[in-house]
């Protein structure tokens, strides 16, 4: 689908950094107060973070919402596993978390937090996984990178950076919480049969 | 009838000799004998044996033609290399009458391919309460001299001994099929390591053993001689070896997949392994293999048992017991004993063709090779190795667990008192 | 993950500890406001039933549906008359309509193993219990309760049973569900311990990966979790054991007896249980009882199973089996 995290360690070893650690940081933060612009103070957001690296980025929004609000704001994980469309072209992959805070989603506004946005399939995907969750007020879409090349009606709201790319270009996300280091890799993509775009 | 002679035969395995016959009849054997008015057949170094014998088939007539008849069970054997087979009792009806064995004999001899001996029931319905009209089935035309429940085991010991009593008027044997009921109710395989893991009931040795048991001292105090049929398991060996040591006037019989085969084959639960008695295990097969060899056990006989396609393909508790076997016997003991020099091509001469005979007490057969004797003959290219193929059997059945297995030696003559039944490894 | 399920021995550990970690994660669907998933839509799964099991049957259905499946229920009513040859019509009757799992129970042992491996059909094969044989779904929602349990719902992630003790007490000897739950402890690094009377345990069980012992009380003072297995009455005409008043003397788990078991451990049983015959009422209906848990936790291990063989192109990979297992 829009993600290259699953692309193996080497092929990245000609990749460049288009955004570093304190270019994430600034980013986020950035965001976190267009989420409060937006949304009137943000006292009825809940983010939810598509696994792995959307649920490390909706943490850190958290925090830095709570840091402007002075508020806690619901934060949970949102698994899109099971509702890919894709499904059927891959062997099954092992289920991700879905952690739906405790006060739930009905009447809220919904913000979706991933890394890449890309064609975007996950997407679709999460708003039907919500659908089966409850009904919020509205939803909203949060990503560190657009790279383009959408394949479905799909925009989203806060972007931390556009990142024009060739579908030859491969886009990797690195946070600290899973890779050691924070950065967004641009590389070329490996010349390997059948890959996924 | 012509002269045929077949040049350059290892009689018997030994050195190559020419084997001149004439009508019925082995007129002479030599070397360098003349090919003069005679069919020649270059044996080229092929093993020359006397026609197999086999003291227990199913041939499955009359009762259920759609798994093997008469006719069709003779051209397997030939095809085998046998000239004579004994056809077990459990037909529909039973061969517990003169009627029904004079039956399967006539059809026998109308057949041409093998002579077929009836072996009579030894109770009335193989139901093991009533013993049959044993006399009568031997004063009959079939001349019946082998009794049997085979199938079933005559497991009352009073019944058993009457019938080891009665038939020593007139020499006949009974053969004995040795399972215990109680012991084997709902038995599947082989009760062991690999039954306690696939969940198939359990059929332990001990329900053999101890019917063999039983009838070698049953045998022994009445003064009658008696056959165990298909012995499968170490323990048996050493129970009938005893018998023997003690002078007890026991046979017994070995079939080949019990030479061969192991109860690890069940864990593909393809019932083309399921077989009465069950395979046993790896030790039992080479306590088979040696006794064997030393002359516990007698000889070979297939306990050839056809079934039809849908009995086999289906699961295992719902299939039908039974493998054909006419037409890999010689394979599967040169594969096992031969290959393995536990017996010379003499050695399965006496195990499959002498033995059997006199056993059975078969007129004609199992003879030497030798002028004056019948020309009941069989030829075998023992340097050959290949796959078997079932389509190509003659049997009516394919139910082989041979499938697709390489096995050395081919038939590729039988003649049966000097008429080939069998030419280049196609029936005539 | 290999095509089919038919034994718990064909799982690896990484395979087993997909599967506990995914129905982990789909038991977290029951908790939804709607219990559904869309990962099997437009897959046909037919319940193929040759022997009565109306709970193993709805766990299966119930799993299916909410996975979104079409589900075809399929019971072979008076199978002892259509033999063999209806298992074989029916799979190819089944595999004509277009059909992408079979879940069988069927009483003969092996039945689902042919009907996976003698090419009558495509489909994935699910076996749901076959003769005394294999349980596997059943050894899967059993390791799933332990695991829960014992180490915790999500603390046991990723985690196997290592070094659990457990104890299977009853009517080994026909039982498909002590097969399969020591094959897949034993792949899970559990201490299996089978106690029974020796008349219900299974000639060559010496060689099985666990214990084997004649005396229950030996056995509860170090058991982590203890099994009963349902024994049947029947057993008794065939002098299997004498009377049920000395089998539950010498074999019956009750207060006094559950009171000797470490305070961590539990009990647990396969149902339906026979009261008064392998547990008395009072252990049944304790809370260290884990029955009714083992059924809410039998269709989260289907899900499970479902989704790892039959959501993608292929079954789930995990690492490959060694190869000096068989």
């Amino acid at each position: 689908m829009d993600k290259q995290q699953d692309a193996p360690a080497g092929a990245h070893s000609d990749a460049r950094p288009v955004l570093e650690g304190p270019d994430i940081a600034r980013v986020l933060t950035r965001i976190a107060h267009e989420i409060v612009e937006r949304a009137k103070g943000a006292d009825d957001v809940v983010l939810l973070g598509i696994p792995t690296r959307g649920v490390f980025l909706a943490r850190r929004l958290a925090d830095k919402l709570e840091q402007i609000t002075e508020r806690k704001v619901p934060v949970g994980s949102l698994d899109i596993t099971m509702y890919r469309d894709d499904l059927r072209m891959h062997p099954p992959r092992a289920l991700a978390r879905t952690e739906i805070p405790g006060d739930g989603i009905d009447g809220r506004l919904v913000v979706l937090v991933d890394d890449v946005l890309f064609s975007g399939r996950t997407i679709r995907a999460a708003l039907d996984a919500l659908n089966d969750i409850g009904r919020p007020r509205a939803v909203q879409l949060a990503v560190l990178v657009d790279r383009g090349h959408r394949e479905l009606p799909i925009r989203a709201d806060y972007v931390g950076k556009n990142l024009p790319t060739s579908l030859r270009e491969t886009v990797k996300v690195q946070l600290a919480e899973e890779d050691g280091r924070d950065t967004v890799l641009l590389g070329a993509k490996p010349a390997a049969p059948g890959a996924h775009p | 009838m012509s002269k045929i002679l077949i040049r350059g035969a290892k009689v018997l395995g030994g050195e190559p000799q020419d084997v001149l016959i004439d009508g019925a009849t082995i007129a002479e054997v030599g070397t360098g004998l003349s090919a003069e008015g005679a069919e020649v057949v270059e044996a080229a170094g092929q093993v020359l044996l006397p026609g197999l014998v086999d003291l227990h088939t199913h041939l499955r007539e009359p009762g259920r033609e759609d798994s093997e008849t008469v006719l069709t069970g003779t051209r397997a054997a030939a095809s085998g290399g046998y000239t004579n087979v004994f056809a077990m009792a459990n037909t529909f009806p039973v061969a517990d009458t003169a009627g029904v064995v004079e039956q399967v004999w006539r059809l026998g001899k109308e057949s041409g391919y093998c002579d077929v001996q009836p072996i009579g029931a030894v109770t009335v319905g193989l139901e093991g309460a009533k013993l049959a009209e044993l006399g009568a089935m031997h004063e009959s035309a079939a001349g019946v001299t082998v009794f049997s429940d085979d199938g079933k085991c005559v497991h009352d010991a009073v019944i058993m001994r009457r019938a080891l009593e009665y038939v020593k008027a007139f020499g006949g044997v009974v053969a004995q099929h040795a399972q215990e009921p109680r012991l084997t109710e709902g038995a599947q395989m082989n009760e062991g390591v690999v039954s306690a893991e696939l969940g198939l009931g359990g059929w332990p040795a001990v329900a053999e053993e101890s019917i063999i048991a039983r009838d070698v001292l049953l045998a022994e105090h009445v003064g009658s001689r008696v056959h165990i049929c298909h012995l499968s398991t170490a323990g048996s060996v050493e129970i009938v070896r005893w018998a023997k040591s003690r002078g007890i006037d026991v046979t017994a019989e070995v079939t080949p997949h019990h030479l061969l085969l192991t109860d690890e084959l069940v864990r593909s639960y393809d019932p083309v392994y399921k077989v009465n008695p069950p395979l046993r295990t790896e030790r039992d097969v080479l306590a088979l293999r040696e006794a064997l060899a030393d002359g516990t056990i007698d000889i070979v006989a297939t306990d050839h048992a056809p079934h039809p396609h849908e009995d086999k393909d289906c699961e295992w508790a719902a299939a039908a017991m039974g493998m054909v076997g006419l037409e890999t016997a010689l394979s599967v003991v040169q594969e096992t004993m031969v290959d393995t020099g536990l017996l010379d091509w003499a050695g399965v001469a006496d195990r499959m063709s002498f033995k059997p005979a006199q056993i059975g007490q078969a007129t004609g057969h199992g003879r030497p090779v030798s002028a004056g004797e019948p020309a009941n003959l069989t030829l075998v290219d023992t340097a050959y190795r290949g796959r078997v193929d079932p389509a190509g059997f003659a049997s009516r059945s394919r139910n082989t667990p041979y499938e697709g297995r390489e096995l050395p030696g081919r038939v590729t003559y039988t003649w049966l008192r000097g008429k080939a039944t069998l030419v280049d490894g196609k029936l005539t | 993950m290999q095509r089919h399920l038919i034994s718990a021995a064909d799982l690896t550990r990484d395979d087993a500890v997909l599967i506990l970690d995914t129905a982990e994660e789909m038991a977290r669907v029951a908790d939804r406001p709607i219990k559904k998933l869309p990962t099997l839509r437009g897959r046909t799964v037919v319940n193929l039933f040759f022997e009565d099991s109306t709970r193993t049957r709805i766990s299966f259905e119930a799993a299916e549906k909410r996975l979104s499946a079409d589900v075809i229920n399929f019971t072979a009513k008076g199978s002892s008359v259509s033999k063999g040859e209806s298992l074989k019509d029916t799979a190819q009757t089944l595999e004509a309509m277009g059909v992408d799992a079979v879940v069988i129970r069927h009483g003969a042992s092996g039945a689902p193993y042919r009907l996976a491996t003698s090419g009558w059909i495509d489909a994935h094969v699910i076996n749901a219990g076959d003769g005394t044989h294999q349980h596997p779904t059943q050894a899967l929602l059993d390791a799933f309760t332990m695991r829960r349990r014992l180490v915790g719902p999500d603390a046991g992630l990723g985690k196997d049973l290592d070094g659990r003790r457990v104890t299977l007490v009853g009517d080994i000897l026909h039982s498909r569900v002590a097969r399969s739950n020591v094959d897949l402890l034993h792949t899970l690094g559990a201490e299996v311990t089978l106690v029974a009377p020796p008349t219900l345990l299974p000639v060559g069980v010496e060689t099985w990966p666990c214990e084997v012992s004649y005396d229950l009380d030996s056995t509860l003072t170090k058991s982590d979790a203890v099994m009963l297995l349902r024994v049947q009455r029947e057993r008794m005409n065939a002098a299997f054991f004498p009377t049920e008043r000395e089998y539950s003397r010498r074999y019956g788990l009750d207060g006094d007896r559950m009171a000797k078991m470490p305070d961590h451990a539990i009990v647990m049983h396969p149902g339906p249980m026979v009261r008064g015959m392998e547990i008395t009422a009072e252990v049944a209906d304790s809370d260290r009882c884990t029955v009714v848990e083992q059924v809410t936790n039998g269709v989260s291990v289907r899900m499970a199973v479902l989704y790892l063989l039959l959501g993608g192109a292929e079954p789930a990979v995990t690492h490959a089996r060694p190869t000096e297992e068989k």
